[in-house]
């Protein structure tokens, strides 16, 4: 069996000023992902490099902040006549 | 929270490349953003790491203040609040920490120049938190001013910085409204309660109108951070601003700014205040305010006491690297 080409995950800046952001993985080939003008630049990153978690986690990651309703600022009254703040 | 233009002055760069220049201003004058793995005139790259660590040191040590009425919070309801506000600053210094990092320093070294004292941080965290109004105070005021500060940072023309400012003013709406919260139930409390609001507005008012740093005519870097989009707004423009947003906030909750020259005036349709005292702005700089050397002795303790998770983790990446080699 030939050495297997590595995997790599691919990232587009869509526009000036976005973050990166991931659309998929490739092997080796050219305009995979970029055949319809999607951006103005594009990381790669070798797939074995991403460090993830398993979606059958994440009540340990994302559970407790289920809980915290006063992290955001609908939960505190201010007046209306004090406006926008 | 926030950043100050409280820097002296840079050394002059060397010569660069007057085209490479030119075209560098060129992308910036199109709103273009600049990102890490572009050409950036040295003190461009300078500048941002001084102005993104100062405000990542604001944010870690602006902690200490409100930490102290974590477990004095009157109700449970206001300590988880405190705790998640206090966390959000922990959060915020991470991430400007990291978008300092994309510029080649070292988030090692930016702290070992705030522990030894060489770093600035923003000259308000340096007055004590002597009541629980003060916490109020606090949310209302310095966070209300630091959001005034940070939306215009969210156009920056570094990507790093701009994208970390939008993530960190979302999550930074909460603080102040709970902060005025907290005014509005003292005030429409006891004589007590109200008198202790009046007294956190006396003491945090002036301050909090130095965050802006020093007045346009004194400000040594407003002109090229104005032409490299680091700055949007002149520092008297942003002071102006919040003075105008806070001054009916204030008469709201019924309470005085502790101000005698104050007036609206109608021309302008802007707050004029009375003159603010430089000097004392200067001493609180100058590690003379209420409490610098508190804060950095906290810093350097709790820096000290952490070491051992440090150590931790760099022994847990060393065993996983030696069994992957293996």
């Amino acid at each position: 069996m030939p050495a297997l080409a590595p995997l790599w995950e691919v990232f587009i800046r869509a526009r000036n000023g976005l973050a990166h952001r991931h659309v998929g993985s490739v092997q080796a080939a050219r305009d995979v992902y970029t055949r319809r003008g999607e951006g103005l630049s594009i990381w790669v990153v070798p797939s074995d490099a991403i460090t993830a978690s398993d979606p059958a986690d994440r009540d340990a990651l994302f559970e407790p902040t289920g809980s915290k309703i006063y992290r955001h600022p609908t939960f505190y009254t201010v007046p209306d006549e004090v406006g926008h703040m | 929270m926030y950043t100050q233009a409280l820097n002296t002055r840079e050394d002059q760069a060397a010569p660069e490349d007057a085209e490479r220049l030119a075209r560098f201003q060129a992308r910036i004058d199109a709103e273009e953003r600049i990102e890490p793995n572009d050409w950036m005139p040295a003190a461009y790259r300078r500048t941002l790491i001084r102005q993104i660590s100062q405000h990542a040191h604001s944010e870690v040590v602006g902690m200490l203040p409100e930490g102290n009425w974590i477990t004095r919070a009157p109700t449970l309801r206001r300590k988880a609040t405190l705790l998640a506000k206090v966390q959000d600053e922990g959060g915020h210094g991470h991430y400007l920490y990291a978008a300092a990092e994309t510029l080649g320093v070292s988030r090692e070294e930016l702290e070992e120049a705030l522990l030894a004292g060489r770093a600035k941080y923003s000259s308000i965290f340096n007055y004590p938190t002597l009541t629980w109004a003060d916490i109020g105070a606090i949310g209302w005021l310095v966070d209300g001013a630091a959001i005034m500060n940070q939306i215009p940072l969210c156009r920056c023309s570094y990507g790093p910085y701009a994208r970390a400012m939008i993530r960190i003013c979302k999550e930074e709406s909460f603080h102040q409204r709970q902060g005025y919260e907290i005014m509005l139930a003292l005030a429409r409390g006891s004589a007590e309660q109200k008198a202790m609001a009046q007294d956190a507005l006396n003491r945090w008012w002036w301050p909090c109108l130095m965050m802006f740093g020093p007045p346009d005519s004194a400000s040594l870097h407003s002109d090229q951070s104005m032409r490299w989009k680091i700055k949007r707004f002149s520092n008297d423009a942003l002071r102006q601003k919040f003075i105008d947003a806070t001054v009916p906030q204030a008469h709201y909750l019924g309470l005085t700014i502790p101000d005698p020259a104050l007036r609206f005036d109608a021309a302008s349709g802007h707050w004029q205040t009375g003159p603010i005292d430089w000097e004392e702005f200067r001493q609180v700089l100058a590690g003379n305010g209420p409490c610098n050397r508190e804060r950095l002795a906290a810093r350097r303790k709790a820096h000290a006491d952490g070491a051992w998770v440090r150590e931790a983790a760099l022994a847990h990446a060393a065993k996983r690297a030696a069994r992957q080699a293996a």
